[in-house]
């Protein structure tokens, strides 16, 4: 289980922009260093972090070996009608993650 | 920075010619600065904003580790010190400090791990390990904006004398002491990074360089590394003295941690 961090309001008024920010623990081994005997350490990143608003994809990232440990992402999306937000991250090695964030929309 | 080798020879030429900036000389009178304070404004806000700072994967795991029962006697932490916001608080400013049972001074991971091992009954945690310093980050948390208050202990006095020899003690093939770097030439330049004042304010911290979370030990042995001393085996006693030195160093400053150091 990777560990995360995620900010986002539990609640929001309809039609206003909220910001999602996230974290989470992934080493994010280039697959260009070599470990402790010379060989190349395989690559171990995660590839794609998406996000889905009531099943409709809002955001979506393709992440390469450059970006560090521990990604952190936000992004902004227009809260419609209340329901869930999936994070899901995916990876090298089966790497699979997800993350759900109940929000509730007034208004 | 992952080539120490060359930046170092940068910093022997700084010192050769003695065009090292000096230390920064604010109009107060403690002139004593944060390693915040000597950072690009990006690793700031990374700090100050507890979303955006990574460290806090590990304080979130320290305060779960908080909770849960280890060894054979099944007591968690919380059973004994309760909730870690009122108990911890302020702890971490105090340590290193003496330990009765060992009489010899104690840094808050040692301290954790010998709780471990008489009230918990449970296996130490190594040193450096990914829950000795999650449960250090989510203690210090506690102590955070706190002024760094290492005890008045006179039974912590020798120790402390120790850990200042070794701060002004020349080593390593470079042939350079703490004190040349971090009292002489503070605020100048080691290559391409600002050398800080050396106050471990911000401990455990989350290393940009490392990519994680790391304790003041691996920061002091980085540095003997790099001017390629033999640096201290883990928990070992010269490294626990140039501790308690530091805080004292630094006490009355601010307690930061989990900080975020370039």
């Amino acid at each position: 289980m990777a560990r995360t961090l995620i900010n986002a309001p539990s609640t929001a008024r309809r039609g206003e922009v909220i910001e999602v920010r996230t974290t989470i623990a992934h080493p994010m081994e280039t697959g260009f260093r070599p470990g402790s005997d010379g060989k190349t350490l395989p690559r171990d990143i995660i590839r794609r972090v998406s996000c889905r608003y009531n099943g409709e994809l809002v955001f979506s990232a393709e992440l390469f070996s450059a970006i560090a440990a521990n990604p952190y992402l936000a992004f902004h999306t227009v809260a419609t009608e209340s329901g869930t937000l999936v994070l899901s991250w995916e990876g090298d090695k089966g790497f699979s993650h997800t993350e759900t964030i109940a929000l509730s929309v007034t208004g | 920075m992952k080539i120490p080798g060359r930046a170092l020879l940068l910093a022997l030429a700084v010192l050769a010619t003695g065009s090292g900036a000096s230390a920064q000389t604010p109009a107060g009178g403690d002139s004593r600065r944060s390693g915040f304070e000597f950072m690009g404004t990006s690793t700031q806000a990374m700090q100050k904003d507890d979303a955006l700072n990574p460290a806090m994967l590990w304080v979130k795991d320290g305060e779960s580790l908080w909770a849960q029962p280890a060894g054979q006697s099944g007591k968690a932490c919380v059973a004994c010190h309760a909730a870690a916001s009122s108990s911890m608080r302020g702890v971490a400013a105090r340590y290193p400090a003496f330990d009765e049972r060992l009489s010899r001074p104690l840094t808050l991971g040692q301290r954790i791990n010998q709780c471990r091992q008489h009230h918990q009954q449970a296996a130490t945690l190594r040193a450096e390990s990914q829950q000795l310093l999650s449960l250090e980050a989510y203690v210090a948390l506690q102590s955070r904006d706190l002024p760094l208050a290492p005890p008045a202990d006179a039974r912590l006095a020798p120790f402390r004398k120790q850990g200042e020899q070794r701060f002004l003690q020349r080593m390593g093939q470079l042939n350079l002491s703490c004190a040349q770097c971090h009292d002489q030439n503070a605020g100048g330049r080691l290559g391409g990074s600002l050398i800080p004042q050396a106050h471990p304010t911000g401990y455990p911290v989350y290393r940009l360089e490392w990519q994680a979370l790391g304790s003041l030990q691996r920061r002091v042995r980085g540095c003997m590394s790099g001017v390629r001393a033999e640096p201290y085996a883990y928990d070992a006693q010269e490294l626990v003295e140039l501790e308690l030195y530091l805080t004292a160093r630094a006490r009355g400053m601010a307690m930061e941690t989990p900080g975020v150091r370039p």
